[in-house]
């Protein structure tokens, strides 16, 4: 029979962290796509001397920014936890979590917030049904970020304390999703 | 050193009755959720082909209809529905899904159980996304409901699929053996890695702009998004070609794994070829841009700028993805000159990879626009020799690595003359599609058949178009009765065959170093890899090249 050499168990090699990069990576062509029809309708609509966004309704600008901005601070509870974590403290670790979801949470209210006062239709044309398509998947990625820190926050102080690469797998899940939402808040609110 | 004889405990018992359905269902063994996509697309399949088969009859006679016209749209959104989604895409997955984590050397697929909902997510929205176009929903249906459902179960169904692929890419970069660096890992699995990776880029797109269309359809409004037609529009790159080219990286990681095997050598040069299959992953961008990247007709009359803006898109969308297939093709065929042995995987390589690039230059050709191609059945013909391969490689697969998931073998004598029927079949189905397709034969995507409407495909030709029509009828049957023999001998002997044996194959790859079935966790112990080749180095018989 064949014989091989054989090893230990090698020490485990980052798999949630590589599984959520390409879950970004997956997410991050979805949004792309739907931005690049975005512009294409827009400048078709706009070279045929048309108003691409309808000027009966507006958003609220002040909510848009403030959902960006919001995902700075995100960012920097969620590293937080990732600073705390590797020191094993489990204190500022819940801390810092937890301010991240409630901060996610924030960002999700926000969005819902423009849905409510702009009160578009969809089926009002091109524009409406791009705008909720596109602003649709991001608040849908937001949310799938806020259930991200719910889990990681009960797995790690639900006792498993050396399970640190959750806790780096959600960091980069708000760094690569702030990406992400500020190429949609540029090409959504800013550029309309 | 460790002799690896240990014939460890095969699959845990499945039970009977309840608890064996209860078993296969909550299953988060990669293998048996892997069987589970290769069988339920193997059943699709032959439905599948049926379909294929009725369409090509129906259109042996250009002036009347044997079947009932409002049906002829729903049967063609089911035939390519059926054939990219539900047949060619869940059936290499399944088999990269069972074979890969045993030639990485790992003891299972990273995330079964995300494998396996995608499994399941797969399952429910193909089931619904037919029954819906059948219902008559789907792109061009008349019912709004059903076609709603349709957007929404096809969207479930391709992620579904996806889930699975993460799983299947993040084994690959993570689970590997000890030693078993990048430019070690086995054909197949590279060649899945590029399929997984560019999936994960074009697979969303598509969601995507089924999301946009579903919306737009489901509120409809002034828009040029509402209606059927935005559905064939944009979502059209997801269900022909170069995308669905990705779907069949695999079949070049498999060509290179059994003429290896066959040869018994070492297959260079290891790092071209990895190239090669790599440059096949560029027909991702076509998703990338979501409409059809072409040479516009009347090319020499445009300006020096203008031909470069139509040149450098088509260069990259569809002429690097066919100079990556030809590659990969014509370097692992260099390997056959050792005289290979008797090996009916091989024969199937060898035909899905000759099917793959008749493909992919068929694709490029068709977007040329001087050649008058577009919005004929050439597309379909391209599209046909795609699928078809994939079918062919998905056989060979099972023959190849089904010792290791049944324990059993199908006899290569029996096997061989179906591959090679299967191949002829292909051939049939598809190469006169595109030569209908030089004769006009209009075609498309998603077609509207409506007589007399302006813009649906009105099926109106006579000549030796009727012909091609016949010859692809028969390349349809004859896949049928192949496909359908196959299976019966696959059933049989891995039912009641004779035992495979752990190394059947004399193979070079991890997957051989275990018991054949494997057991549940794979391997016994884990296992140190020095080449690309680990088997083939305990083999000095076999060393002639070292």
């Amino acid at each position: 029979m064949l014989a091989l050499p054989t090893a230990p168990a090698p020490a485990p090699r980052r798999q949630l962290f590589v599984g959520t990069a390409l879950v970004l990576a997956g997410a991050t062509a979805l949004v792309g796509g739907l931005l690049a029809l975005f512009l294409r309708f827009r400048s078709a609509t706009i070279d045929a001397g048309e108003s691409w966004m309808p000027e009966d309704y507006k958003f609220s600008m002040v909510a848009a920014n403030v959902m960006l901005i919001s995902l700075l601070p995100i960012c920097i509870f969620a590293q937080w936890a990732v600073y705390s974590a590797k020191r094993d403290d489990r204190t500022h670790t819940g801390l810092a979590l937890g301010l991240t979801g409630l901060m996610g949470l924030a960002f999700v209210n926000a969005q819902a917030f423009i849905y409510a006062t702009t009160a578009m239709p969809i089926a009002l044309g091109t524009y409406s049904v791009l705008f909720y398509a596109v602003t649709g998947v991001s608040l849908a990625l937001a949310i799938v970020g806020v259930v991200f820190c719910g889990v990681t926050a009960f797995r790690y102080l639900g006792g498993r304390t050396t399970d640190r690469e959750i806790v780096s797998a959600h960091a980069m899940y708000w760094y690569a999703y702030s990406a992400v939402f500020a190429v949609v808040w540029f090409v959504v609110y800013v550029t309309k | 050193m460790t002799t690896i004889d240990t014939h460890a405990t095969s699959a845990a018992p499945s039970g009977a009755g309840l608890a064996s359905v209860a078993d296969w269902v909550t299953t988060t063994d990669h293998k048996k959720i892997g069987r589970l996509y290769i069988g339920a697309s193997a059943l699709a399949a032959i439905g599948a082909i049926v379909v294929a088969g009725l369409l090509a009859f129906e259109r042996t006679d250009a002036t009347g209809t044997a079947l009932p016209i409002e049906s002829l749209t729903q049967l063609f959104s089911i035939y390519r529905f059926g054939l990219t989604y539900v047949v060619l895409l869940p059936l290499i997955v399944g088999i990269a899904l069972c074979v890969v984590p045993l030639q990485v050397g790992a003891r299972s697929v990273a995330f079964p159980r995300l494998a396996a909902t995608g499994f399941w997510a797969w399952f429910v929205g193909s089931v619904t996304a037919i029954v819906s176009i059948a219902a008559n929903g789907g792109p061009n249906g008349g019912n709004t409901r059903f076609v709603d459902l349709f957007m929404l179960s096809a969207a479930v169904a391709i992620l579904g699929v996806l889930a699975t692929v993460v799983s299947l890419a993040t084994s690959i970069l993570t689970t590997r053996a000890p030693g078993m660096n990048m430019r070690r890992v086995p054909w197949f699995t590279w060649s899945v890695l590029v399929m997984s990776l560019t999936l994960l880029v074009a697979l969303p797109i598509l969601i995507g702009d089924l999301l946009v269309v579903y919306l737009a359809h489901k509120y409809p409004s002034t828009s040029e998004l509402s209606g059927n037609r935005a559905i064939g529009e944009w979502a059209e790159f997801g269900f022909t070609q170069p995308t669905t080219l990705l779907f069949l990286i695999p079949a070049f990681g498999f060509f290179a794994e059994t003429v290896a095997t066959a040869t018994r050598r070492r297959l260079t040069p290891r790092g071209t070829i990895f190239a090669a299959v790599g440059l096949v992953g560029t027909a991702v961008y076509a998703a990338a841009v979501q409409a059809p990247v072409i040479i516009r007709a009347g090319f020499s009359g445009l300006s020096g700028s203008a031909k470069v803006s139509d040149l450098l898109p088509f260069a990259f969308v569809h002429v690097l993805p066919l100079l990556g297939a030809f590659l990969a093709l014509a370097l692992t065929a260099q390997g056959l000159k050792h005289k290979p042995g008797l090996n009916a995987a091989l024969a199937f390589g060898l035909f899905a990879a000759l099917l793959a690039v008749l493909g992919a230059a068929g694709n490029a050709l068709y977007h040329i626009g001087d050649a008058g191609l577009m919005g004929t059945t050439f597309e379909e013909g391209t599209w046909l020799a795609v699928v078809y391969a994939g079918v062919i490689a998905g056989m060979g697969a099972v023959a190849h690595w089904g010792p290791k998931l049944w324990g059993r073998s199908v006899p290569t004598k029996a096997v061989l003359p179906l591959g090679l029927l299967a191949f002829a079949g292909a051939a049939l189905a598809s190469l006169p599609m595109m030569i209908a397709g030089f004769a006009d034969q209009p075609g498309g995507v998603f077609p509207v058949i409506e007589p007399g409407v302006p813009g649906a495909v009105q099926f109106e030709y006579s000549g030796p178009s009727e012909l091609w029509n016949f010859l692809s009828l028969a390349g349809h049957a004859i896949v049928l009765v192949s496909v359908l023999a196959y299976l019966a001998l696959a059933i049989r002997s891995f039912a009641k065959g004779d035992a495979a044996g752990d190394d059947p194959w004399d193979g070079q790859t991890l997957e051989w170093a275990t018991t054949s079935p494997a057991p549940e966790h794979n391997f016994a112990q884990l296992h140190v890899v020095q080449s690309p080749e680990p088997l083939l180095d305990l083999k000095p018989s076999n060393r002639s090249d070292a």
